[in-house]
């Protein structure tokens, strides 16, 4: 998503040079206060690369804390609406976190690297939020996201390449595991992560290192077809990985402006992020009267008839009725499905509703209007088992 | 094992925890008062400051005691004696021409005639408006945008009464109602001196000034806080100010109460986000589903809870409440009745006040804003003594002024220079109106913000528990969330100051809460 209207100074990542190198058609966007390329070659070759071979993307724009101090947990405990029980050093956990009135701030990972240091990786700017969520614990937080620069290596034979690369047991990295390797005369942080639903690393070092590190990665990557992605091909990735983003599937909570038009956990199908039995943290009273009274939404995968991708079409009943709007539509190539996520008003979106999604295109200055069957599907649209495999297997 | 188990445990025995707790045990419920000083009353106590010498210590009239309270607590019963009614307001001239203000009519030797007429007609219409306010005292205040038919039949009430006002007094009321006292003040009276002493009731122990904005709300406010039959509505209770706080300590045991002293609360239990009990700072657990707290909110959620137990969002409400006291006590023990000119004695016994006009006020207020002690204090004054001897030794006297617009932080620091020099000030004021009181002060208390924060253990030394302003007024009081006296934290309840109707000895945040938690318990 294109967010940097906020932001004064537009700033090269410290791949840039490397990236711009590669950026045979120049399309670039801004990303926070970051450039980062929309596309190298072609949106098909990297996609492709995502699905087939191994595909880099320069993630360093990424918003990142450190949070350390003997009460990082128990900060942590209150800021997440999940349990952190599971985190301990070298793991990762997925989650969410939410204002008082139990609307999504923010989704994003969150590192454990040491016995009392943590990294939050996130879309959104917290840092008023979490000084606040602080009060009362002995916890530092602080913004890292200049001081650390960032590549999600992802694809079947993502693994091979760091192989190749001399990363000594990565292959033994189970999903959300992280570790160090030594490189250079650095550490490189691997963590077995990542936003397209496939095998992949995210590789996370200082920027001084950084255009070493690309450099190496592509050098022992070459025999595996690996390629740099830009910002399309990963959006085609994460719809079909059903991954929901910050600006898109939820407008974050601090830039509501109608106190109505965020979104809760339960309603982005993030229900299992949320451990109501936690004594305290920050939503969990709003989303308590919630579970009594209903929630409003509810975020659908819909599997859409036909091969014109359903942008932010309304979605209808079979009375006709508006019931929610596509809010991230493509066809999936790996999929081989015209896919949506959309929102709906509850109750709509059980597994038998009968819905239609009203797709506009125009063909040759001909605008055409289509109502497409959308069929409900559970789960992710593609989910390939290699994503769990441990250790991968050698493609 | 737990041993002590209660129905509702009250956290500080000020005057609205001991109204909360009374209520609470006429009801029938079975109530522990825990107060951490040696006498029950917070900051409405009686206590020595030199040998032989005693002084209402925080507040020293009786404003705004709810008649209501007195009442239903039957607190004439337990003791409470009256030593001077419907005092009068005295404001002090240097040239002795001084002004007497009274509940209707208003003298002075050279006082225009055009303010003598106005004055009358000035408080009835703003009566009007604070009766509006008196009856909103009453009653937990409404939340808003909620389906609570009890909610909106309240929010209804002050609606029609407003409307009953008629046009003329709706469109004064919305034009007054938002505007700063010095501004009404310059339009209703010609009197600086006049002007002075109505713009103390909009400052007093707030951090305004006369041109800030909102100054005529809270002025409204403390007008509405006397509960005014014919007289002024001001009085000095025999015994001083903790009379009024013993009387109810009485009237809470006679009820069935048990209170228990030096016993300070070092954090609320909680068991997933129910408050379970107390601990004490002597580490005794002391159960209960209900706790009361009559602490200020920042002492209770940040320092008795702590943020931690709380949502960020609600924590980061508590931590923006303004808290900064600016008011400072100071206590003269004097070996004589202090000679004030153009006043007799009984005059003497009135609430004097030195605030000429309201540049001087204005002027003692820019210095403290950037940290400084005022050059020239402004001061509400009142000799107790002169109604209850006994507060003194036989034919000594007790001298007590709230001096505002005393930093919380002052730039130098409070070391011994800065409190001699702000008592010296405060001297060299009164030297222009009693010449020679100097000569007679025996010895001297002075307390400024941090001293009050530590002596009543009120956050910042805000003898109100946070500024009473608009934005910090009915359901916004204390904050969104705990303005119904009940907290996010279940079973904690709030019953001190800091919640609605607010500061002043009124009782009425004791009474509300006690009437909301028996109103969740049914």
């Amino acid at each position: 998503m294109t967010t940097g209207q906020a932001d004064r100074r537009v700033l090269p990542t410290p791949f840039h040079a490397r990236a711009a190198a590669r950026c045979d058609v120049n399309r670039w966007s801004h990303w926070k206060a970051y450039t980062v390329a929309d596309c190298y070659t072609s949106l098909e070759d990297e996609y492709f690369a995502i699905r087939n071979a191994t595909a880099v993307f320069d993630l360093s724009p990424m918003t990142k804390y450190r949070i350390s101090g003997k009460d990082g947990l128990a900060f942590l405990d209150k800021l997440l609406t999940r349990s952190v029980c599971a985190l301990k050093p070298g793991r990762v956990m997925y989650a969410v976190w939410c204002n008082d009135r139990g609307n999504v701030m923010d989704d994003g990972t969150v590192f454990q690297l040491d016995e009392e240091c943590w990294r939050l990786c996130c879309q959104e700017r917290h840092l008023d939020w979490l000084l606040d969520n602080a009060m009362g614990f002995d916890v530092r937080v602080e913004d890292e996201t200049d001081a650390i620069a960032a590549l999600a290596v992802q694809g079947p034979t993502s693994c091979r390449t760091l192989k190749a690369m001399q990363l000594a047991g990565v292959e033994n990295l189970r999903p959300f595991q992280l570790h160090y390797f030594p490189f250079a005369d650095t550490r490189l942080l691997v963590s077995r992560t990542g936003f397209t639903g496939d095998l992949g690393y995210e590789l996370w070092i200082e920027p001084p290192y950084a255009e070493q590190l690309w450099d190496a990665l592509f050098a022992a990557g070459e025999s595996y077809r690996i390629l740099p992605n830009g910002t399309w091909a990963l959006d085609v990735a994460r719809i079909e990985a059903g991954f929901i983003q910050a600006g898109v599937e939820f407008v974050p909570a601090t830039d509501v402006v109608r106190p109505d038009r965020g979104r809760s956990p339960f309603e982005l199908g993030l229900g299992r992020l949320v451990d109501l039995d936690k004594p305290v943290f920050n939503g969990r009273q709003a989303l308590l009267r919630e579970r009594k009274t209903g929630s409003r939404y509810r975020l659908v995968h819909l599997d859409v008839a036909g091969n014109k991708p359903a942008h932010e079409a309304f979605i209808y009943n079979r009375r006709r009725q508006a019931v929610g709007h596509v809010t991230s539509a493509v066809w999936a190539p790996s999929a081989k499905m015209n896919i949506a996520l959309a929102s709906l008003k509850m109750p709509w979106g059980r597994p038998d509703d009968e819905l239609y999604a009203e797709i506009y295109y125009n063909s040759e200055l001909q605008w055409q209007r289509q109502l497409a069957r959308c069929k409900v599907v559970q789960g992710a649209f593609f989910d390939p088992p290699r994503r769990r495999q441990t250790p991968p297997a050698d493609y | 094992m737990p041993t002590d188990r209660y129905d509702a445990i009250i956290i500080g025995a000020g005057h609205n925890g001991l109204v909360c707790a009374a209520y609470l045990a006429r009801a029938g419920c079975s109530v522990l008062a825990l107060e951490a000083g040696k006498q029950v009353g917070g900051a409405a106590v009686t206590r020595a400051f030199a040998p032989g010498y005693s002084v209402s210590a925080g507040a020293h009239l009786a404003h705004s005691l709810a008649p209501r309270v007195i009442a239903d607590l039957d607190l004439a019963a337990h003791g409470l004696r009256w030593a001077a009614r419907d005092l009068n307001t005295i404001a002090l001239a240097a040239d002795g021409d001084h002004i007497t203000l009274g509940a209707h009519t208003v003298a002075g030797r050279g006082l225009a005639g055009a303010d003598c007429d106005a004055y009358p007609l000035f408080l009835k219409k703003y009566r009007r408006f604070a009766g509006i306010l008196q009856g909103a005292f009453m009653q937990r205040p409404p939340r808003l945008a909620h389906r609570s038919l009890r909610d909106m039949a309240a929010l209804a009430r002050l609606a029609i009464k407003t409307r009953l006002l008629g046009r003329d007094l709706m469109r004064e009321l919305l034009r007054t109602g938002a505007m700063n006292v010095y501004d009404v003040l310059q339009e209703s009276f010609a009197d600086e001196l006049l002007q002075g002493a109505l713009g103390m009731d909009a400052i007093l122990g707030s951090d305004l000034a006369p041109r800030s904005p909102g100054t005529m709300l809270t002025w409204l406010y403390r007008l509405a806080g006397r509960w005014q039959g014919r007289g002024s509505g001001v009085a000095a209770p025999a015994g001083g100010m903790g009379a009024v706080t013993q009387a109810l300590g009485r009237a809470a045991q006679a009820a069935g109460v048990e209170i228990r002293l030096e016993t300070k609360v070092r954090r609320v239990l909680s068991d997933k986000n129910q408050a379970i009990g107390v601990e004490t700072s002597g580490g005794a657990h002391i159960h209960s589903d209900i706790i009361v707290s009559n602490a200020d909110p920042k002492t209770t959620f940040l320092e008795l809870v702590g943020a931690p137990r709380l949502e960020t969002g609600f924590a980061r409400r508590i931590r923006n409440i303004r808290m900064q006291g600016k008011a400072a006590k100071l206590h003269l023990a004097l070996d004589g009745l202090p000679a004030v000119t153009g006043l007799d004695d009984a005059q003497l016994g009135q609430r004097l006040l030195l605030a000429p006009d309201l540049n001087y006020i204005e002027a003692a207020f820019d210095q403290c804003k950037y940290g400084d002690s005022p050059a020239r204090p402004v001061m509400e004054i009142s000799i107790p003594t002169l109604h209850d001897p006994d507060l003194g030794p036989a034919g000594q006297h007790v001298l007590s002024a709230v001096i505002q617009y005393v930093p919380y932080r002052l730039r130098s620091g409070w070391d011994t220079a800065a409190r001699d020099a702000l008592k010296q000030a405060a001297l060299t004021c009164l030297e222009s109106c009693a010449p020679g009181i100097s000569k007679q002060v025996t010895a001297w208390e002075l307390l400024t913000p941090p001293d009050l924060e530590q002596e009543f253990l009120m956050h910042g030394g805000h003898w109100h528990h946070g500024e009473l302003s608009l934005d910090r007024f009915m359901m916004l009081r204390p904050v969104p969330g705990a303005a119904q006296y009940a907290t996010p934290l279940s079973g904690l309840y709030l019953c001190g100051a800091g919640s609605h109707p607010g500061g002043g000895v009124l009782g009425l945040p004791g009474r509300n809460a006690a009437t909301e938690i028996l109103r969740q318990l049914r």
